[in-house]
């Protein structure tokens, strides 16, 4: 008889609550009764609550128990776990689960069901599909196939991936680069995150993809350091990719020669900003540049560059296996495809929601979410990251697409969405982010650089009490000089967290006393 | 999270495979603080003179990014998510209960990608969620 194969999420979150422990004790009593099991560690299925879920294999179902801690693990097993029994943490069949089953997962089909570094277990459920076809396939097609999906930047500022890869195609050089960007410094985002320590191989194939299409050789992913175990899971998946033939003098048996390389950053925010990371990977200072020359055109060490964000890049091998066709009948209006949500802060079932472009801001929060896990009503929710708009349930019927919330006053950004209870004051937060940008700017444009300490004294005196309406004037004053006076997205976005804070919660900042409301 | 005293001949061993990469100057920081637990003056110098590259270009790169230190690190090092997510289950109280503990061993983060399981802490390279002063406890040498 062969061995119960047992899931246990070997994801940095699962591991944060525990998911090592449990492993180590499964194996233990395993052990001590004889039972031949084998315990695979797999990426989560971003349901995070439930972590860390374990999963057994039973017949041709995942049989899942969470979230499972190290005193419940004795009686799992006498609740005859690996057979599937019942238990007061069964969840029944994983993939039957309502918050997943309902859910569209395109990039992240494989993310929680693979082994992360089986290859063979990636070959299984359709791995490097996508690379074979762009094999067959001229830079122009693949291209064109990526532009007629709609497929647009995950990392944020929503471009069309097609364009940028025509551009970079179009331009001569002998050296261009696919640089990666896998610095999610937004607060609320993990999607990069659990993507590259779930699927890496996806992220690989996507890369590989891009180089083909365009003619590159050589890529980097820039990837934060807060992320060690990510950064550990795709070091090991290149090493197996080189071994495999995907990466290296002949990609796939193919005349293309492609490798990765990974720069590890060095806890700098801005650095997410494309010409940051590239001054960055350069070994320099993250200070932005100046656009014009695009990166496309003149990017990393000058040469032609395919600057994607993680999600971008994990999805092009589903968009190449299933056709544009496919990828393109997901979504609404200019939004095509599936959005990656991020549910993160006060939320009671927080994680991964993968579904196409529309779905409401409310159905998000209530439905998947299930409200605030502390059971206080919702006041706040931040989307997009930092440089992201707060909105109040007033907005819950906002459609989730860019274009909706530029039109709503926000945006979407890396999809992260942060929910806050009725504890949050919303003028602390528009001061934290002045604060924030305060930190992390580069220091390369005044409004960014001086206005943020002056916009987060200003809020501060709104704070404690003193005449609101010329404290207001000059804050709306600075924000449009931010906004429009700034070279990056950090000073210039920074301004829209607190004017929409100002906005949907005017009560938080008229007529205070003293610190106090 | 063990360092090594200073040695000159260990980091020039260290940079040595660094010649071949492409803009070396921040990963040769980067494993310079790797073996050593902070940048030495010393290695500013000897990082200028392996590359080519002028001493104010290092130190430069060095003051920029949070990460590098010119000092050694503290004992433990206690990382608190200190941004929005976090923020909002609680990681405020949790910051001031912690800095009154430990003192200059805690420093505040920008985001361990665990928003969703928040507060997230790091001690000395270990990842918690859902974290307590409790937790964090535990993991302190």
């Amino acid at each position: 008889m062969s061995s119960i194969k047992i899931y246990i999420p070997g994801d940095s979150a699962a591991v944060s609550v525990g998911a090592d422990d449990v492993a180590r004790e499964i194996s233990r009593l395993a052990n001590d009764s004889k039972i031949d099991i084998e315990i695979i560690r797999n990426g989560t299925r971003g349901a995070l609550w439930l972590e860390p879920l374990i999963e057994v294999q039973v017949g041709d179902d995942r049989i899942g128990y969470g979230p499972v801690q190290v005193a419940d693990v004795a009686t799992l097993f006498k609740a005859q776990f690996l057979s599937g029994g019942s238990h007061a943490l069964s969840l029944g069949i994983v993939a039957d689960l309502p918050w997943l089953a309902k859910q569209d997962r395109i990039t992240f089909k494989r993310v929680g069901i693979v082994d992360p570094l089986s290859i063979s277990d990636y070959q299984a459920h359709g791995g490097w599909v996508g690379l074979q076809r762009a094999l067959a396939m001229t830079g122009e097609q693949i291209v064109a196939e990526i532009t007629e999906s709609g497929l647009r930047g995950r990392g944020g500022a929503g471009f069309p991936a097609g364009i940028k890869w025509k551009t970079v195609l179009e331009t001569t050089g002998e050296v261009k680069y696919i640089c990666c960007n896998a610095d999610e410094g937004d607060s609320g985002t993990f999607a990069d995150r659990i993507l590259i320590e779930g699927d890496p191989f996806t992220l690989i194939e996507g890369m590989a993809i891009a180089a083909i299409a365009v003619g590159a050789q050589e890529g980097f992913v820039y990837i934060r350091s807060e992320y060690p175990a990510a950064i550990a899971k795709l070091s090991a998946a290149i090493l197996i990719a080189r071994e495999f033939g995907v990466l290296g003098g002949s990609v796939l048996g193919s005349t293309h020669s492609f490798d990765i390389r990974i720069r590890v950053g060095g806890g700098s925010y801005v650095c997410g900003e494309e010409t940051a990371m590239l001054e960055s990977i350069e070994g320099k200072r993250g200070v932005v540049r100046s656009k014009p020359p695009l990166p496309a055109i003149a990017g990393l060490f000058g040469k032609p560059t395919v600057i994607n964000n993680v999600l971008t890049l994990a999805s092009i091998p589903a968009v190449l296996a299933d056709g544009a066709g496919s990828y393109k009948s997901r979504g609404v209006g200019r939004s095509l495809g599936t959005q990656i949500f991020q549910l993160a802060g006060n939320v009671k079932q927080g994680g991964i929601v993968e579904t196409g472009f529309g779905i409401s801001l409310g159905e998000l929060i209530t439905g998947y979410g299930g409200g605030s896990l502390s059971g206080k009503p919702i006041k706040a929710v931040q989307i997009g990251g930092p440089l992201g708009a707060y909105f109040s349930p007033k907005n819950f019927d906002i459609p989730m697409d860019y274009e909706s919330l530029i039109a709503a006053g926000g945006m979407l950004g890396h999809g992260g969405i942060v929910i806050f209870d009725t504890s949050v004051d919303l003028a602390i937060q528009a001061k934290f982010a002045m604060e924030f940008c305060a930190i992390e700017s580069c220091g390369k444009c005044t409004p960014c650089r001086v206005g943020s300490t002056r916009g987060a004294e200003t809020i501060q005196k709104i704070i404690d009490g003193e005449e609101f309406e010329p404290h207001k004037r000059l804050l709306l004053d600075l924000c449009e000089v931010m906004t429009d006076g700034s070279l990056c997205a950090m000073g210039g976005l920074t301004p829209m967290p607190v004017m929409s804070a100002m906005i949907n919660f005017p009560e938080d900042f008229e007529n205070r006393v003293g610190g106090t409301k | 999270m063990t360092h090594s005293p200073w040695s000159l001949d260990v980091a020039m061993a260290l940079l040595e495979p660094l010649r071949d990469e492409p803009g070396p100057v921040l990963i040769a920081l980067q494993a310079i603080q790797g073996e050593f637990g902070y940048v030495p003056s010393e290695a500013v110098a000897l990082i200028a003179g392996t590359f080519n590259v002028s001493r104010a270009d290092v130190h430069g790169v060095l003051t920029f990014y949070h990460d590098l230190r010119t000092i050694p690190a503290p004992p433990n090092e206690i990382k608190i998510c200190v941004a929005e997510a976090c923020q909002a289950v609680g990681s405020r109280e949790l910051e001031k209960a912690l800095k009154a503990t430990y003192a200059e061993e805690v420093c505040d983060a920008f985001c361990f990608g665990n928003c969703a399981l928040g507060p997230a802490v790091m001690v000395n390279g270990k990842l918690i969620g859902r974290a307590t002063a409790a937790k964090v406890a535990e993991e302190i040498k």
